[in-house]
């Protein structure tokens, strides 16, 4: 049975964990806030970026000679795989998912007969994979620099990405990301990059659509929105992994708080029952000491 | 009679508001968005933004390069980066085109389209410090 001082000792220990995931909350909390903001103002962007592809992309479907940013290179063998993970940990099951879905979906390709390389984004994945699979890491990033994300280090990702594109070094690039729903939750997906999916044309007005006129001619604007197009869609993933991995760990350190909670009350009931056995034994000492003068 | 002109970044919305003429730096040649333009797509050169109300010049932007969707009603403009005039810095770009021309000095003569990116970038870097110029205090617009 535990003694009393050890008993102290170890509520003593659990109060300091609630203070310090309870502090993390706070802080996730505050962050999840600025990265919401974020994320909403990045929005309109992507938005006119995606009406204008559908725009331009309508308008040379069915020619010959496309770009590969958009079409692919037709062929469906060497995979490159772009997990994003955040890259710091205490963050609840946000990272693991991503590490999970990314092995199965390396193993099913691989089953397949394909050939996978993988350029992780953000520590967490990296340190993940690297155990695994290191011999497929072509290179890896972090997910951020410094506190926030920079347009840069995605215009960055994406102008690589390209590059590797155009010397043939794969044939289909998939982003496995986790999709911002709610604080709550983060569902982890697959987004295929390249060929790129094309949205369907959701311009409402009618009328004026049939009528856009394209400087320079629609070629040359598609293939400099292409680029732009894979920088801006790597971008909104980012910062929807930077909202989810704070609302992730504000979510586990909420839990982790309660649960620590739980443990203190716990312990002090044990303490203080402890505390009673002990006069009780003392009293009975006592008593039957002065019983048998 | 006004149209909608609205400019972008990929960080953020810059500027939304109702305007009479926005003239805007196209990649072959300026060109203005008014109400009832025919439906454009463009893509445009590092420069200046002018956002009109009348005859006055209510807003100036340097972008350094995007794209601009022109329609009867509105007009967005995709800018690359974009920044209100006065809060351009002479001394940032010039160290941005000081680094862009040594990379081209060092860059590959035969890789045509890298060259012409640079080339791009130059461009742009040149209309900034000209814009940052036009925008210290004391010079007319």
């Amino acid at each position: 049975m535990a003694s009393l001082k050890d008993l102290r000792a170890r509520i003593g220990s659990v109060k300091s964990t609630r203070k310090i995931t309870s502090a993390m909350k706070m802080v996730a909390a505050a962050k999840l806030r600025r990265a919401e903001t974020r994320a909403a103002a990045a929005r309109p962007y992507a938005d006119a970026m995606r009406r204008m592809l559908a725009e331009v992309a309508r308008s040379v479907a069915g020619e010959g000679g496309q770009p590969a940013l958009l079409t692919g290179t037709g062929q469906d063998k060497v995979h490159l795989l772009v997990p994003m993970s955040s890259d710091r940990g205490l963050a609840g099951a946000f990272n693991s998912n991503i590490n999970r879905t990314t092995r199965n979906l390396v193993l099913k390709l691989q089953a397949e007969g394909k050939t996978v390389k993988i350029l992780p984004v953000g520590r967490k994945t990296y340190d993940f994979l690297s155990r695994d699979f290191s011999d497929l890491i072509i290179d890896h990033r972090h997910l951020a620099a410094g506190k926030e994300i920079p347009f840069s280090a995605a215009a960055e990702l994406g102008e690589q990405i390209s590059s590797l594109l155009e010397k043939g070094e794969f044939d289909v690039c998939t982003l496995v990301y986790n999709q911002f729903r709610n604080v709550m939750t983060q569902t982890p997906t697959e987004m295929q990059l390249i060929p790129l999916a094309l949205p369907d044309n959701d311009n409402a007005d009618g009328a004026q659509v049939a009528a856009y006129e394209f400087e320079p001619d629609e070629g040359t604007l598609l293939s400099s929105l292409l680029p732009r197009n894979l920088q801006v869609q790597i971008y909104a993933t980012m910062l929807e992994t930077a909202a989810g991995e704070n609302g992730a760990r504000m979510t586990a350190m909420d839990n982790a708080t309660r649960n620590a909670g739980k443990a203190i009350d716990r312990l002090t009931l044990k303490y203080n029952r402890t505390r009673q056995t002990n006069i009780t034994n003392e009293l009975i000492e006592i008593i039957s000491g002065a019983q048998a003068v | 009679m006004s149209i909608k002109v609205k400019i972008v970044s990929p960080e953020k919305v810059l500027f939304a508001h109702d305007a009479d003429m926005a003239v805007m730096p196209g990649a072959e040649g300026d060109i203005a968005a008014m109400p009832d333009h025919a439906p454009l797509m463009l893509t445009l050169r590092g420069g200046v933004v002018d956002i009109y109300e009348g005859d006055v010049v209510t807003h100036r932007f340097f972008v350094a390069g995007g794209f601009a969707d022109i329609a009867p009603s509105h007009c967005t403009i995709l800018a690359d980066r974009a920044t209100k005039l006065e809060d351009l810095s002479v001394d940032d770009a010039e160290a941005r085109l000081a680094g862009l021309e040594k990379s081209y000095e060092e860059a590959d003569k035969m890789n045509v389209p890298a060259l012409d990116i640079l080339m791009g970038k130059m461009q742009s870097a040149r209309a900034e410090i000209e814009a940052a110029q036009s925008a210290i205090p004391g010079m007319s617009l």
